[in-house]
């Protein structure tokens, strides 16, 4: 291993000096010369018909440069949706326009009225202010199932009703399934909320247009996970740019979550108006604005039912979920419900039928999209709350339950659709036992219980699909874009290495993990290795950073442009040494001819390929760059056994978390301080959506949850000290690096247990509770209690 | 945020001529103005900031045995300095996070009149005096509802005077978003009774709990209570618990403050 640091190392994140030290360069540090601020007036009704708007008074208020409404998008593109789901008979989703100023109507508390650009930010609100709209309320609906009721208002009236699909997965299983039912011994069916999140990164959305008259290029700054994919969004279907001539940059970004995939109205607003004024234009997010128009997460609402033979064999598996759209399509929206949901219901289990079928339902709500774990977290929750319950239905350990019906070979092909490559399920549930100590459990109960508390134990199980994907595949699904990672190496004249890649990194600390692999690849150190990302003028087409996809897809691209790389320094090196390519060996960063002592070093063959005086011309170019593509051939499946110990105060209902850990499998590792910390935070979601995070609207589509002061997100006193591990390792075996991706794991594997630990610990003081939504707060916990 | 104006009088007097402008607004630790401010809620002319007046802060003890705090000291300093009254400092270091500590003070809490605000129930609780620029009010007279105080315009809360109980103890159960009070009980033991103050709790602001102070002024004990119970139909019913699941946390709590007074 390199001195400072290669696979395995846990290197400290190099990243974090900036960060800390208050030098991170964010896209509100980002300030052009001549630039003007834009305020954008938002609806403060779920749901109305736009009469009037009239500007005309506002537009002569002091520093307004000119205020945009609906009217100046038409003939322009509407924000677009990456995803086309077809439903289970046949035909295509519903798909209503959705412009970047609203239209005719307004759709949800914070659709876009208007959008004033003025000199300062105080001048473009005092502006909004003065703008005379007039708006008919129109009655909302926010229900899911209200919104598919006849006669229910319909969200876009020229669709043909409030359904998007209504997708049947596998729907050739059906038949089969419902039979399963009929002759199954035990069903346990569970009816359950999956609520929904704001995802809340700590940096809120901003764009930056900017615009060359002289050139007629134009640059967008935003705070996204995937620029490349914004400029070809943007781009082509929203404002006819062509991608030559538009550069998008995403500097450093203050987290994500999923949030900062999609393409939002503001991006393109904000490049519309820099031509349009001839002015960089600047927006930024205040968090009130972000609560109502950054993409929300989750917001299922399932029927889940389990069947079982007589030795508690699981059977069959029969969902019905209603997944909330919100107002308009988001980017990836019609995917997160659908196929990152219904391709993992088999778990990690061994059921053989599975049957799931979900309605997608527009509401008079902020669009929904993808949250870490997208779909997964869904899955998972649904899954294992349903066999913890016919674990106490049956009377049986909920551990050995599972167990039994664990998938214990590979590959193994589920029901729904996908492949499992690896995995060790029973050795992630032995290590769970081992670090989380459940043997001492009944102890710490009696403890517990001693001072008044009522102490319970949780399980769960997951798996989920991360390294998204492979692109003719998601192809077939509906994915109106490819899901490969590209990487370009280049290597200085001196030796040093700079790897441009399509992977961005808002927070995964890629900037320390990349270069490990690459200086173990070459044996050089990792501080020779420089990782630039988020500019879409540097480096190939990339498809960005979600899905747990940067290492398994990114890092494999990365990996293959490096062996190009050194397979053409090896020819470099033969040639320096007069030997044959074939004796070429490269060891901690020299060159050597297999048997002889001859060597040269790794900066000696790069200074070669740039000053080419003796060098192989006539067989190799000079120069010491290459660019690699890779598509995934199949998902990577990270799984592991998370026990969550809490305690309930009766008297209050409030819960606490007294012990969690977590046993996961990610396959190889490059970093395990960084994994550790993606853990740490996954479950820190995960444990802010079991107990404390939900947002709520009221009957007229009132955002309920507006500020911090309503929803809560999880501080550091909320979790436990974790106990992790993640030693089990069955590496992925059809990428380079053998990783299967590890950020999203903690959001998807702490819920369950954190909510079957509370049903534990409420049964355990002889209180008859099955169920109860999340989140767990107090009050539900003891209005549960009462009966 | 709208434009305004500032001042920074430095002494008592000096604030309350600035306070007698039309549209002027005391300022003091900002810790509910200032977002209310930046949210547009509110747009006074002018801002009277009441932090440079040194005779506003600090805390003492008087003759017979009173805690009295500047109407401008801060929760930290109070946290930190009163600890004559043990239970009163315990419930100044558990408002809001350090930042809210250091900067927001007593004065402005008790103006502010928030009902799920922590002071108020000490206030309370205590029978306190408070003393305002040309006044003293009785804490019993004092509160009067959601955000509405006996305090008329431009008259400043200088000082407050606490008799110090033989033994007291608040219980916060926090909102879980906010951190603030979902149900706070304030419990205090004087030679002349127990008093209750509830404040998070109720519809109409903090109050006091009548049957459990007769009750606790018979027997300081929590099973004294036992029987008791608060209507929950006048209680806050929200996102974050039902006026039923308010009234049950003021009897929780009131014994849990009765246990741990000292």
């Amino acid at each position: 291993m390199p001195k400072d640091g290669g696979i395995g190392a846990s290197t400290k994140r190099r990243e974090d000096v900036r960060f800390l030290t208050g030098n991170g360069n964010y896209t509100d540090d980002i300030n052009l010369h001549g630039q003007a601020y834009v305020h954008f007036l938002r609806s403060d009704v779920a749901h109305g018909l736009i009469n009037k708007v009239d500007t005309e008074a506002a537009s002569a208020m002091p520093g307004v440069l000119r205020i945009f409404t609906g009217a100046d998008f038409e003939g322009v593109g509407g924000i677009p949706c990456g995803w086309q789901v077809t439903d289970r008979f046949g035909e295509v989703m519903q798909e209503p326009a959705h412009p970047v100023l609203a239209q005719g109507k307004v759709r949800h508390v914070g659709d876009p009225i208007a959008a004033i650009v003025a000199e300062t930010y105080a001048q473009a609100r005092d502006a909004a202010e003065a703008i005379e709209y007039d708006i008919d309320e129109l009655p909302a609906v926010v229900n899911m199932k209200d919104a598919l009721k006849e006669g229910a208002p319909k969200v876009h009236d020229d669709l043909k009703s409030n359904l998007c699909y209504d997708w049947g997965f596998v729907e050739e299983n059906k038949g089969a399934v419902n039979e399963a039912f009929e002759k199954a011994a035990h069903v346990t069916t569970l009816e359950l909320v999956n609520n929904r999140l704001i995802a809340n990164p700590m940096e809120p959305r901003v764009a930056v247009g900017d615009f060359n008259r002289s050139t007629g290029d134009h640059t967008l700054y935003t705070t996204s996970q995937n620029p490349h994919v914004i400029r070809l969004l943007m781009g082509a279907f929203v404002l006819g740019i062509p991608e030559h001539k538009l550069r998008v940059v995403s500097p450093d970004v203050g987290g994500g979550f999923g949030t900062k995939i999609f393409h939002y109205a503001e991006e393109a607003f904000c490049t519309f108006a820099a031509k349009a004024l001839n002015r960089p234009v600047k927006w930024t997010s205040t968090r009130s604005e972000a609560f109502m128009s950054d993409a929300h997460g989750r917001d299922h609402v399932t029927k889940i039912e389990l069947a079982l033979d007589k030795d508690n064999n699981f059977t069959a598996l029969r969902t019905d979920t209603h997944a909330n759209m919100g107002a308009y399509l988001s980017t990836f929206a019609p995917s997160v419900p659908t196929w990152l949901h219904g391709t993992l219901m088999a778990g990690n289990y061994k059921t053989p039928l599975i049957y799931v079928n979900v309605k997608a339902v527009f509401t008079n709500t902020v669009p929904v999209d993808a949250y870490r774990g997208a779909g997964r977290p869904e899955a998972t929750f649904q899954l294992e709350r349903v066999i913890d319950k016919a674990a106490r239905e049956l009377g049986v350990d909920p551990i050995a339950l599972r167990r039994q019906n664990f998938i214990t070979e590979f590959p193994y092909a589920t029901p729904v659709a996908v492949e499992y490559d690896t995995g060790d399920y029973h050795a992630t549930m032995d290590k769970l036992q081992e670090i989380g100590d459940l043997s001492g459990f009944e102890a710490r109960r009696k403890a517990s219980e001693a001072k008044g508390k009522l102490r319970g134990l949780g399980i769960n199980c997951y798996i989920e699909a991360c390294g998204i994907a492979p692109s003719n595949l998601v192809g077939q699904l509906g994915a109106r874009a490819g899901l490969y990672e590209s990487a370009t190496v280049r290597v200085n004249a001196t030796g040093g290495l700079v790897v441009m890649t399509g992977s961005h990194s808002h927070g995964q600390g890629h900037e320390t993990a990349f270069p490990q692999v690459i200086a173990e690849m070459i044996g050089i150190d990792a501080s020779m290795v420089e990782i630039i990302h988020g500019d879409t003028n540097n480096g190939p087409m990339g498809m960005g950073t979600y899905g747990s996809r940067s290492l398994a897809v990114g890092g494999s691209a990365m990996v293959r442009a490096t062996e190009k790389i050194i397979n053409k320094a090896k020819k470099i090196a033969a040639h320096l040494m007069e030997a044959s390519e074939a004796d070429i060996e490269l060891k901690d960063g020299a060159f050597s001819v297999a048997g002889t002592d001859k060597s040269v070093a790794w900066g000696d063959v790069t200074l070669a390929a740039y000053v080419p005086h003796n060098y192989p011309l006539e067989d190799i170019e000079p120069g010491l760059e290459e660019t690699a593509f890779y598509d995934p051939s199949n998902f990577t499946y990270p799984s592991g056994a998370y026990a969550c110990e809490v305690e309930v105060d009766p008297e209050t209902g409030r819960v606490t978390i007294e012990r969690f850990s977590a046993a996961d499998d990610f396959g190889n590792i490059v970093n395990p301080m960084i994994v550790s910390g993606q853990v740490h935070g996954g479950i820190g979601q995960g444990i802010g959506q079991a107990l404390l995070e939900a947002c709520a609207y009221d009957e007229n589509g009132q955002l309920q949850t507006g500020s911090y002061m309503d929803y809560a997100m999880p501080r550091a006193d909320d979790v436990p000290f974790y106990t992790v591990d993640h030693s089990c390792q069955t590496p992925c075996t059809h990428n380079p690096l053998g990783v299967k991706g590890c950020g999203e794991a903690g959001a998807i594997g702490s819920p369950p247990a954190v909510v079957n630990a509370v049903i534990d610990a409420l049964q355990s003081g002889g209180k008859n509770v099955t169920h109860i939504d999340m989140p767990l707060s107090p009050s539900r916990v003891w209005a549960a209690m009462q009966g | 945020m709208y434009a305004f104006d500032i001042e920074r009088p430095t002494t008592i007097g000096d604030a309350v001529s600035a306070l007698g402008h039309e549209e002027a607004q005391a300022l003091g630790g900002g810790q509910t103005l200032i977002p209310t401010l930046k949210q547009r809620l509110a747009a006074p002319a002018k801002l009277v900031s009441l932090t440079g007046i040194s005779e506003m802060k600090g805390i003492c003890t008087t003759d017979d045995g009173s805690l009295c705090i500047g109407g401008g000291t801060c929760h930290a300093d109070v946290a930190a300095g009163a600890g004559a009254y043990p239970a009163l400092a315990d419930l100044a270091g558990h408002i809001g996070d350090p930042a809210v500590r250091n900067r927001g003070t007593i004065g402005g809490s008790l103006a502010n009149n928030d009902p799920s605000a922590c002071y108020p129930s000490a206030v309370l609780g205590s029978g306190a005096t408070i003393i305002t620029s040309n006044r003293e009010i009785a804490a019993d007279d004092f509160f009067d509802g959601l955000f509405t105080t006996a305090l008329e315009d431009g008259e400043i809360i200088t000082e407050v005077r606490f008799p110090v109980p033989e033994k007291a103890s608040y219980q916060k159960f926090e909102q879980p978003a906010s951190r603030f009070a979902l149900v706070g009980v304030f419990v205090a033991k004087y030679a002349d009774g127990v008093r209750v103050a509830v404040t998070g709790a109720s519809e109409g602001g903090v109050f006091r709990w009548s049957e459990a102070e007769a009750a606790l002024s018979a027997n300081f004990a929590p099973e004294a209570i036992e029987e008791l119970s608060v209507d929950g139909s006048g209680m806050i019913s929200d996102l974050h618990g039902s006026g039923d699941y308010r009234a049950h946390l003021v009897t929780v709590m009131t014994r849990r403050a009765v246990a741990a007074a000292h």
